[in-house]
């Protein structure tokens, strides 16, 4: 229900600058996913946004009013966090109910409505009664996403929810955090991950972070077709985009050349050919890579099984309008 | 830009606004610490400044309003006799003070090398895995839990000349050839001392000790047993130097208990002249023989070297800090 | 050459456990043979024994009839009790400044607080003494709860301060989060997640107070207002030649036996606290 403007924000700790001048809009009920490697310092921004870190110097708004000196609970942000960071003594439902408690003028009655509403979306109302030692890793997640939302929050804040998880729950889990956002569509999240599988299924739009500065803002799709920069070109996407460079690159006019796996084509007049050195078959694709003479080896993604023994040649070609050109300085030529 | 030139953070054009969270806590903060400062304060600083101004007065137990500045005279002063020797008066001339200064740095070095010792190997079968182990552990953290009065009585009890066990058990084994008046006997109180004292706090001694082998990984020793080190030479090459900070720690902390000895000597061996340690000498003149401001200034004389050990003691509590923390 | 290695491997467990024996017998003897004595009487008394002959409860009965000791006893519970309570509701707020706010001066802090804990407590004897006669609580047990917070103040904040550096901070912002103040913190999360660490430090700190001498010697002068470790020591009998050895190993006995049972009791917490306030400080 708020929306969240970033003016030159900065944060140090000390004489380190971890964020270093980010303007970021994020709109009304948007869910915003801020991806980059470790250390890039997306969770010190979303810490920023909390008001749980004291922003340096910048302007932080919602609803067009400056909030830097509020208090988490004033901002009306929710958070979940990565270790769940559940009241270890109270029970589900105290857990669950904290933070209403705290808030001073709501019922007994009020209280209990929300904290099972929220308990009814999340099916856990059959454990309000345990300890959250007595849950699972996943149920333990859901109560603290159950936790959030019965505070009825303006903003919703996640910091890399799912990485305590296993793989299968982790895919459970996110399907769960997408249908949520679909029922609370006038909340809006912002969601801190390293995954950029999580980013691209999970997001309205991105925001890849690098160094502490914005690399480049935008849907999904607008990462994967058009990046700003080989860094974001290289982030997004899996396979990781293979570059190429020296005289390959010059054909296409330019220093870099990028071309996903995806968008190579196995023929035999193909341009460039590469010895397979390794073959990965994962049913419904299979991963090819070539060695080239370039840097890494090449990834070429071909649907179905495929058989393509080490060490035998193979030729392809890019689909000429799915490159990406990119200058000396890696930002791309259009 | 603009904004490239205000680089360095804090002279930003934008005046920082700080925020409330870290208003409210560092209000909360300072509303916390107010009451254990005061606290403090009213019940260690004040007084500690006014026994040390106490000793440059004439300060006596029932005038203590009336306490006039007289300077050093109580640490040292001198008197030229007419024959032209120089006499010398004070604390630091009086060689009841200087007795009780010997028999304390005395008792501080036997006591703290046995039971460095012991409770090294102490802690060391403790560290072992034996069956009974808890029993051990619990057997030890007995003398640590009896009370020094109470220990001092015990025992005073067992080292009796006449109906002592020890005298007894001493005969039976043919260690001892008369019964030793251990407590009364100058020659023997200062050991009857740091027997009771050895066996009261080696326990605690161990424990510390104890705690810094645990943090020892296992597979050190593993290596060692592979390479066919020693046991012997593995305690001295692998064992000392890892427990070496630990066991540092553990020792000052004990010196500095030891200098301040006070409840064992008082009741275990009264009136001993062989045991009189600086803590018994100075509440001796302050409450019972009417030397207040003496009783005041050998007591800041032993706060100086107790302050002296314990700045030691910080500084190599910091050193190991840091070192040992990353 | 394999029987001369089992040989070698035997003598060394049977060395090891005479060791353990040892250990044993050496820490838990003198307190049986306390026991063992206060159960004694009349000429018994004056006669070595290592195992109990006969058992009389005389010693105990005289103990708790004649003279001012249940009323030491109550004196001793009362010093303890109240003073761990003070220096625990102090030291929990204070260690909570100590442990998780950040502020100048805060390690300088600690540092002074440890200086304290090390003070020979002979070095404020004097100023204390007339502190004590200002405030007009001389030769009453609020004599000794105000001294002996000198000991437990430092000692409790001390050990709470890295306990509580221990627990976890997104708890602690989780709760921020949720609209808590700092005073909610700590009594709301913090309080009921420390409370095995709030154990350990007011049994130290009880520890302390009960078996405290030096203020309770030179700050108590009647019979009523003593704690039991005066108590005990004063104990004599008409003579020099006729200390009541029996009476004082009964007195000796119930001082002690609730303690130890405490220490056992709470065994591996004891050994925690004494460590992190020993080792880590």
């Amino acid at each position: 229900m708020a929306s969240i403007e970033l003016r030159n924000i900065r944060k140090s700790f000390g004489a380190v600058n971890v964020i270093k001048g980010v303007d970021l809009e994020v709109r009304k009920g948007e869910f915003m996913v801020f991806v980059g490697p470790s250390g890039c310092g997306k969770s010190t921004l979303l810490r920023l946004i909390s008001g749980l870190e004291d922003i340096t110097s910048g302007e932080m708004l919602f609803d067009g009013k400056v909030v830097n000196a509020l208090t988490p609970s004033k901002r009306g942000i929710a958070m979940v966090f990565q270790s769940y960071a559940l009241y270890p003594h109270m029970t589900v439902y105290e857990n669950m109910a904290f933070g209403l408690k705290l808030e001073k003028g709501h019922s007994k009655e009020a209280i209990r409505e929300r904290v099972e509403k929220a308990a009814d979306m999340l099916q856990i109302r059959q454990y309000l009664d345990r300890l959250p030692k007595q849950l699972s890793g996943g149920q333990r997640q859901r109560v603290a996403i159950g936790r959030a939302i019965t505070r009825d929050p303006k903003v919703f804040l996640f910091d890399e929810p799912l990485s305590n998880l296993d793989a299968a729950l982790r895919v459970q889990t996110r399907i769960e955090i997408a249908k949520l956002h679909e029922g609370m569509h006038d909340v809006t999240m912002i969601y801190v991950t390293h995954d950029q599988v999580e980013a691209m299924t999970l997001a309205d739009r991105i925001c890849v972070l690098r160094d502490g500065l914005v690399e480049q803002v935008g849907t999904p799709m607008e990462l994967y077709e058009k990046p700003d920069s080989i860094f974001v070109a290289g982030f997004i996407g899996s396979p990781k985009m293979n570059f190429l460079t020296g005289e390959k690159a010059e054909a296409f006019k330019c220093t870099t050349l990028g071309v996903r796996g995806e968008h190579m084509l196995v023929k035999p007049d193909g341009i460039w050919e590469g010895e397979v050195i390794h073959t990965e078959n994962l049913g419904a694709d299979t991963y090819v890579y070539l060695e080239m003479g370039q840097e890494e080896p090449i990834v070429v993604r071909l649907e179905g099984a495929m058989q393509h023994p080490s060490g035998s040649k193979l030729r392809v070609s890019p689909m000429e309008d799915r490159v990406h050109r990119f200058d000396e300085a890696g930002k791309p030529i259009r | 830009m603009a904004t490239d030139a205000m680089a360095p953070v804090g002279t930003a054009a934008t005046p920082k606004i700080r925020s409330e969270l870290l208003q409210q806590r560092a209000r909360a903060a300072r509303w916390f610490l107010v009451p254990m400062l005061i606290a403090l304060a009213i019940v260690a600083g004040w007084p500690l400044m006014r026994s040390i101004w106490f000793s440059f007065t004439d300060a006596t137990l029932n005038d203590l309003y009336g306490a006039e500045w007289i300077g050093i005279g109580n640490y040292l002063r001198w008197q030229v006799l007419e024959s032209g020797t120089v006499r010398y008066r004070g604390v630091l001339a009086d060689p009841d003070w200087w007795n009780a200064v010997w028999n304390t740095v005395r008792f501080a070095f036997w006591s703290v090398l046995w039971e460095t010792v012991l409770g090294m190997i102490v802690a060391l079968v403790l560290n072992a895995e034996f069956r009974g182990r808890g029993i051990v552990r619990a057997a030890i953290l007995i003398p640590w839990a009896i009370p020094t009065i109470v220990s001092a009585r015990m025992w005073g009890w067992m080292l009796n000349d006449q109906f002592g066990i020890i005298n007894d058990l001493g005969m039976k084994l043919g260690l001892l050839s008369a019964p030793v008046a251990w407590t009364a006997s100058a020659d023997t109180a200062m050991t009857a001392v740091l027997i009771v004292d050895i066996w009261k706090t080696t326990p605690f001694m161990a424990l510390l000790i104890l705690a810094g082998l645990q943090m020892i990984p296992k597979d050190i020793y593993e290596a060692a047993e592979i390479d066919g080190v020693h046991p012997v030479k593995q305690f001295f090459r692998i064992t000392l130097p890892l427990v070496r900070p630990a066991l540092m720690v553990a020792i000052i902390f004990r010196v500095l208990d030891a200098l301040r000895i006070f409840d064992l000597i008082y009741v275990l061996t009264p009136n001993s002249r062989s045991t009189k340690t600086m803590s018994v000498l100075a509440q001796e003149n302050l409450f019972q023989f009417n030397n207040f401001a003496e009783g005041s200034t050998q007591s800041t004389l032993l706060f100086l070297l107790i302050a002296i050990f314990t700045i030691l003691y910080i500084w190599i509590g910091k050193v190991n800090f840091e070192g040992g923390d990353r | 050459m394999g029987a001369t290695f089992d040989y070698w491997k035997l003598t060394k467990t049977v060395l090891f456990y005479a060791l353990v024996l040892v250990i044993v017998v050496v820490s838990v003897f003198p307190f049986y043979y306390a026991i063992l004595t206060s159960l004694k009487s009349g000429t018994d008394l004056f006669r070595v024994t290592y195992w109990p002959t006969s058992i009389s409860f005389e010693n105990f009965r005289q103990v708790f009839s004649q003279g001012a000791f249940p009323r030491n006893l109550l004196n001793s519970v009362f010093v303890a009790s109240v003073t761990v309570i003070l220096a625990l509701f102090l030291a929990v707020t204070a260690s909570f400044a100590l442990s998780r706010v950040r502020f100048r001066g805060r390690s300088l802090l600690l540092m002074t607080i440890l200086a304290v804990s090390m003070f020979p407590q002979i070095a404020v004897l004097a100023g204390l003494f007339e502190v004590i006669r200002f405030l007009g609580i001389y030769n009453t047990p609020w004599a000794l709860i105000f001294a002996y917070t000198i000991f437990t103040l430092p000692f409790t904040v001390w050990v709470l301060t890295t306990f509580m550096r221990d627990l976890p901070v997104e708890i602690e912002e989780a709760a921020i989060v949720d609209g808590a103040t700092p005073w909610v913190i700590i009594t709301q999360v913090f309080m009921p997640l420390m409370w095995p660490a709030l154990v350990t430090t007011g049994l130290l700190a009880f520890i302390a107070a009960w078996n405290e001498f030096l203020f309770a010697l030179t700050f108590t002068v009647s019979n009523d207002t003593r704690t039991v470790p005066v108590a005990i020591a004063l104990l004599s009998g008409g003579s020099q030649y006729e200390i009541p050895w029996g009476i004082i190993m009964a007195a000796s006995v119930v001082v002690t036996v609730p303690l130890v049972a405490l220490v056992l009791v709470f065994q591996r917490k004891i050994v925690s606290g004494l460590t992190a306030g020993g080792v880590k400080g």
